[in-house]
């Protein structure tokens, strides 16, 4: 019966779609879902009142808010800019075009820790760039827009390396043809090449933000976690099992991990049918 | 190549042959690092003059309620020294690997030094900053940990608190109100001592950094007395950092006598001498004189007698809805 189901519809050339199936539900079963059930059974030793209570803690929920908040716009302010860069990355020959490629790359790998002593060290009042920026008022350090800054940092990356590929795949051809159809310049841009890079747009910024919402090391360096002003939601679980209440901290992680899953999949059926939208517009 | 490795392996048998080789491990908290870097080579030292045998010991450092944690999720620590009872106590509870009456196996309350908490100031004390009243003053910037994370800051908090008590003839709210205003004037809550340390003295932050004794007198030394100066208030909290073996591990081990002798050495008068020498307040009358003039007096209130234990002062005071809470609900 289960064979029936799972046969593929057509003759592969290579074969073991069984065995490989079999072994990505194996995989992501060891990987991921054994630890996430481990999350939801550690909060299930709470009642309702207690989960609910821990859940709404005025603590908790301005740390919700904060914590997607930021990481919503540290993603979207990506999706501008990152656009930018892989756009000046695909379309321009430059000198030291390899450096700036590979500079791109420096927040996947530098230690989040690190992103942060640095991040702190540059925005504090003493720093390169805090010094500047204390007299006009603006502070940046121990803030929320600190928050904004790192998560920007570490999400930068995402939306490049998505949209890179996209665009080198996308003929300025297809530009020239529209110019010479008598599209102007911003409806080039507009009815051209925007939707054909959104589903690519949508995948990085679903990256950046997913990324940004369990960020941690390098946000605690910059935030100041001050309650219910600059405490990202992570720092409350910290505490929680600082506490040594594994119950409550697992607790607050559900809503992380449900608030995630369903924003997630939000941003998938949007790319999905952005996917479908463009290719009937095509058709 | 294989003719080396041959000597190499027959030099490791007939070493380890001659000298039984004991690893200890001990899970401490922030600031003791430098503290244990010394004990340990004066203890393995004393070991192998009376016994013969190496020990080498391992340290491991963090927030103390972290360290605490990762000794009840399985870290095989031989030998817990750790900043509050209460986190130790959470090992005998949840872990079970130790007695629930550890804490009278060793003088002292098992804590071989005490502590207090101090303030560090800037050079030449530009705020004024002599008391606890100067720091709740608006325009005053205080560094200090979160006391939810880090096991000084709850000393802090509650020398603060007690503070506000015995001036405000034990009323309750005002000390609420006090330590609410005190709260309020900090910008960053680090989550560990070192944290707090890091940002005031390196990244500049704040007018004055509420912390262990020790560390005070520490980053005087790192960073040069000519940038820093310790402020002693009129009252502190007497803070006493417990030590204790963990039983079922040092028995799975094989190494409860030598971690016994660990912990009995940090009361002999070498132990008591490096304890001072690194800013501890020593119990030994010999080393406590010795080392008086590094420590102001002052009137130091302990936690059983000012606040019940711990266990009602975590509860009051720290857990979700205490008073530490209550101070950022609007």
């Amino acid at each position: 019966m289960a064979s029936k189901l799972f046969r593929p519809k057509k003759i592969r050339v290579l074969p073991g779609f069984k065995l490989t199936l079999g072994f990505t539900l194996f995989y992501l079963g060891l990987i991921v879902l054994i630890p996430l059930a481990a999350v939801f059974w550690k909060t299930s030793t709470l009642t309702w009142p207690e989960f609910w209570h821990t859940i709404t803690m005025p603590t908790a929920l301005a740390s919700y808010r904060l914590t997607f908040g930021a990481s919503f716009c540290a993603a979207l302010v990506n999706v501008v800019f990152g656009l930018i860069v892989a756009w000046v990355l695909v379309r321009y020959e430059f000198f030291g075009k390899k450096i700036v490629d590979a500079l791109v790359d420096l927040p996947f790998a530098l230690p989040t820790a690190v992103a942060g002593i640095t991040l702190a060290a540059l925005y504090s009042q003493h720093g390169w760039i805090g010094q500047l920026l204390t007299p006009l008022g603006i502070k940046v350090a121990n803030t929320q827009t600190g928050i904004f800054i790192a998560l920007t940092f570490i999400g930068l990356p995402f939306i490049v390396r998505t949209v890179q590929p996209i665009l080198e795949d996308l003929d300025p051809e297809l530009e020239e043809a529209a110019s010479s159809l008598g599209a102007n310049r911003w409806q080039v841009f507009w009815r051209v090449i925007l939707p054909m890079l959104t589903p690519a747009l949508l995948t990085g910024f679903a990256l950046a933000f997913a990324r940004a919402l369990g960020e941690y090391g390098s946000v605690i360096f910059i935030a100041g976690n001050i309650p219910m002003k600059t405490q990202i939601t992570p720092v409350i679980i910290m505490a929680e099992l600082d506490m040594f209440d594994y119950a409550k901290a697992t607790a607050i992680a559900v809503v992380m991990l449900v608030a995630s899953f369903a924003l997630l999949l939000t941003i998938n059926v949007l790319q999905w049918w952005t996917n479908r939208h463009n290719t009937t517009n095509l058709a | 190549m294989k003719t080396l490795l041959k000597i190499l392996f027959t030099a490791l048998i007939a070493i380890s042959a001659n000298a039984k080789e004991i690893k200890l491990l001990n899970v401490s908290y922030d600031p003791t690092r430098e503290l244990y870097t010394e004990y340990n080579a004066a203890f393995t030292k004393h070991w192998k003059a009376k016994t013969g045998d190496n020990v080498v010991i391992s340290q491991s450092h963090g927030g103390s309620g972290k360290q605490a944690q990762s000794v009840v999720n399985g870290l095989e620590a031989d030998v817990v020294t750790l900043a509050l009872a209460y986190d130790i106590d959470a090992i005998a509870t949840q872990a079970r690997t130790l007695p629930a009456d550890w804490q009278k196996r060793l003088p002292n309350n098992s804590a071989p030094y005490a502590s207090t908490i101090v303030f560090l100031v800037r050079k030449g004390n530009p705020k004024q900053i002599k008391d606890w009243d100067d720091i709740v003053k608006k325009g005053v910037s205080v560094v200090t940990p979160n006391p939810k994370t880090s096991g000084g800051a709850r000393w802090t908090y509650l020398a603060a608190y007690a503070y506000a008590l015995d001036k405000n003839t034990k009323n309750d709210a005002a000390a609420r109100e006090f330590i609410k205003k005190l709260y309020k004037n900090v910008p960053v809550l680090d989550s560990g001592a070192r944290g707090s340390t890091v940002t005031f003295a390196q990244r500049g932050i704040g007018d004055v950094l509420l912390a262990w004794e020790n560390e005070a007198h520490l980053v005087l030394k790192e960073f040069g007395a000519d940038k820093f100066e310790i402020v002693t208030p009129s009252l502190s909290i007497l803070a006493e950092p417990p030590v204790s073996i963990v039983d079922k591990t040092v028995k799975r081990h094989g190494t409860t006598e030598v971690a016994k002798a660990y912990l009995d050495y940090l009361y002999s008068e070498e132990g008591q001498d490096i304890a001072g020498k690194n800013f501890y307040r020593p119990r030994s009358e010999k080393a406590a004189a010795k080392y008086a003039g590094n420590f102001a007096s002052l009137k130091l209130v302990t936690i059983d007698g000012e606040f019940g234990g711990w266990a009602k002062a975590q509860k009051t005071h720290f857990a979700d809805g205490g008073t530490f809470d209550q101070i950022f609900q609007p």
